[in-house]
């Protein structure tokens, strides 16, 4: 590997990120599958690091889902995705953050197509008009939230209490980065990095103190193609996608996986279990997983924010060993308990994967 | 008074038509931009599809150069047009007064960064056709440790329209089975891999070569393209590929991975049109007068072209494209100078 090659390509692929003032959207299933992740997300960019973050609780579903599952018109979830812009000029922002990957990609499409079809950008304005009375607008900056941590890696590392580092080797964590691909597959100008070696979540690995692991399947998709997972006959190449990425990274021996998608780290996460149980292979050390965190968990962890307070109990691989490398200090008891300290009750546990 | 004729490029094309002209007469003042002359001649081992020795080919092109002014380091700083002739000031300080000016610009070879999903820059073990003729010719090369499975990707950076090279480079596809029977031929237990979308053997002996790779060496050739190379733990290479013929996809560790760059426009093209008032295509080579019956004139008057200046050509072509360059050039000066001191004034005065 030639770091410098990589450099190279990295410095032709850097968007402009305003560092303040955004619009911020939530991602639709993000709130379920790691519900602490928004709430850091936004505790980390505005109290941490004082940043104008506002969200509105009007915005909707950018229709990404019916989108890429064709169930829904394109005028319509163009005209969808017009609404979510003009709640943002309505409140006065032009700088758009998303929280999820496929709503970006969307996002990209649906701003290169009405620059390339102005007559259809003419039509979603008169279809918002009609069916919202709001003034048409488009974002100055459209960025995903990971290119923000990305953006404040530096302010991150400097409030940081911890770096991805084995506390008891001294030695960098080695970390596997995975890029949703609706990032930068789609328009490679619009990721940090380009879409052959994106550097979004490198960057952050790299300035928190980890080393990123480069395997021969780090392109390949996490498992979460729209087809293959939502078409209950299709699973198995779900699975079998998860399956090729775990055997390829695996004698790089990653303690941790980050991800900057909604559906990656889900997928890469509750399939080790399936791949566990099924055939008895683990994939982390002594029967553990590999830990598939989101970058906020991650940006969270190094700042010192408890692992309970940031959801990490809501991953089918436990993230204790990695907890342990990293010397966080936790409390088992608490890992099931909820807001209000009340036990929910711990889940029957697994077969084969510690 | 002899005509004065400036040549722009010390490649094959330029070094040939200089020694044309300067056999009939002409006074040729060869100028190149880098410290050697030979162009690319100079950088490659042997030559298809006999593969001799290029050094042998370019030794015998400077020696039909004796005589002719050469200037390495050398490139224009302005041109003005004078009533017949071109005012040229070089950057060595040097003003020439040309009554004819050839451009020999030559090519550049695909920058293959620019195909990112080959990894070239990035692994180790991916190397270019110009990384193995330096190998062949120094028999040096870190990435060259008795390989045992090699790959060769042809038409990297040509026939490409996401990378912007629409063109075919006409070359690549001879070298490359020239180079898989190379390597053959240096580990003969290597298994060669030739990944095509079509092969251009179009030459004399192109074919002949295409068949003693399959038949005398067992390269394999298939016809898919490269997705995407990667590299494995123990740094060989992982590499995506089509098989097109077979229907299927097919993945492949290699110890090492070829790609035939192909031949771009030279970066100098921008530059000297400008100079000179020369149109360039959208393929980024100069125009022609016309491509079947004036192939070597530009639009300008007294302003000519030869080799890959005007788009890919093998080495055979641009030599006959340098010759026909010179021909042209000395029926243009005899139109135009018809008292000037050329080979044909001084047979005529011997008869």
């Amino acid at each position: 590997m030639i770091y410098e090659g990589k450099q190279k390509i990295w410095s032709e692929y850097q968007k402009e990120i305003p560092d303040d003032h955004y619009f911020y959207v939530r991602s639709c299933i993000r709130q379920s599958f790691f519900p602490a992740s928004e709430a850091t997300f936004l505790d980390i960019t505005r109290n941490a690091l004082g940043k104008d973050i506002f969200e509105t609780e009007h915005h909707t579903t950018c229709g990404g889902i019916a989108y890429h599952s064709d169930t829904i018109p394109q005028e319509t979830v163009m005209t969808i995705i017009a609404r979510q812009f003009a709640l943002m000029a309505k409140h006065g922002y032009e700088n758009y953050v998303c929280s999820c990957i496929t709503s970006f990609g969307l996002y990209c499409e649906t701003m290169e197509t009405w620059r390339e079809y102005p007559e259809l950008e003419a039509k979603i304005r008169e279809n918002l008009w009609r069916s919202c009375k709001l003034e048409f607008a488009k974002p100055k900056f459209l960025v995903h939230a990971s290119d923000l941590i990305y953006k404040y890696r530096n302010l991150i590392a400097a409030q940081a209490v911890r770096k991805l580092v084995n506390v008891h080797t001294g030695e960098p964590l080695k970390v596997v980065e995975h890029i949703g691909c609706h990032y930068s597959k789609m328009f490679p100008s619009k990721g940090v990095g380009g879409a052959e070696y994106p550097y979004v979540l490198v960057g952050m690995i790299e300035a928190w103190g980890g080393e990123i692991v480069d395997y021969p399947e780090r392109r390949h998709c996490c498992g979460f193609g729209f087809r293959q997972y939502f078409i209950k006959g299709n699973r198995g190449y779900s699975l079998s996608n998860t399956h090729k990425k775990f055997e390829s990274m695996e004698p790089f021996k990653p303690d941790l996986i980050i991800t900057n998608c909604p559906g990656c780290p889900y997928f890469l996460d509750r399939w080790q279990y399936v791949i566990a149980e099924s055939t008895g292979k683990t994939y982390g050390q002594d029967g553990h997983g590999i830990p598939a965190l989101t970058y906020e968990e991650v940006a969270g962890l190094v700042m010192g924010y408890d692992p309970w307070d940031l959801g990490l109990q809501t991953h089918q691989v436990g993230v204790e060993p990695l907890l342990d490398k990293m010397g966080v200090e936790y409390d088992p008891a608490k890992k099931y308990l909820g807001m209000n300290g009340k036990d929910l009750g711990a889940p029957a546990p697994c077969s084969c994967l510690k | 008074m002899k005509n004065n004729i400036l040549i722009i490029g010390g490649g094959p094309a330029g070094l040939e038509a200089s020694a044309q002209l300067q056999r009939m007469g002409y006074n040729v003042i060869l100028i190149e931009r880098s410290a050697k002359l030979g162009g690319h001649l100079a950088q490659w081992d042997r030559l298809f599809p006999d593969r001799v020795p290029a050094d042998e080919v370019l030794g015998g092109l400077l020696r039909a150069t004796e005589g002719v002014k050469c200037f390495t380091d050398t490139d224009i700083r302005a041109i003005n047009r004078l009533d017949k002739s071109y005012n040229v000031r070089l950057t060595n300080g040097i003003t020439v007064l040309s009554d004819a000016v050839l451009v020999a610009s030559g090519f550049d070879l695909f920058n293959a960064v620019r195909k990112e999903e080959y990894g070239y820059g990035i692994y180790n073990q991916v190397m270019t056709n110009a990384d193995l003729e330096a190998y062949f010719k120094t028999g040096e090369d870190k990435r060259i440790e008795n390989p045992r499975k090699i790959g060769f990707v042809h038409c990297v950076g040509s026939r490409d329209e996401k990378s912007g090279c629409r063109s075919c480079s006409k070359v690549c596809c001879a070298t490359a089975v020239k180079q898989a029977i190379e390597m053959k031929q240096a580990f003969p237990q290597a298994e060669v891999f030739c990944f095509y979308m079509d092969l251009r053997l179009f030459g004399r002996h192109y074919e002949d070569l295409y068949l003693e790779a399959q038949k005398e060496y067992g390269v394999r050739f298939i016809r898919g393209r490269v997705a995407e190379v990667s590299e494995n733990y123990d740094g060989t290479l992982l590499v995506k590929a089509e098989d097109t013929v077979a229907s299927k996809p097919l993945k492949i560790t290699l110890d090492l991975l070829v790609l035939m760059a192909g031949m771009r426009p030279s970066a100098s093209v921008k530059e000297l049109g400008e100079h000179l008032g020369m149109m360039v295509e959208e393929d980024g080579y100069f125009a022609v007068r016309s491509g079947i019956a004036a192939g070597q004139r530009s639009p300008q008057p007294g302003i000519f072209l030869a080799g890959a200046a005007t788009g890919p050509k093998t080495l055979p072509e641009t030599l006959a494209d340098a010759r026909a360059a010179a021909m042209e050039i000395d029926r243009y000066l005899t139109e135009i100078f018809p008292d000037a001191k050329n080979y044909k004034q001084l047979v005529k005065e011997r008869w």
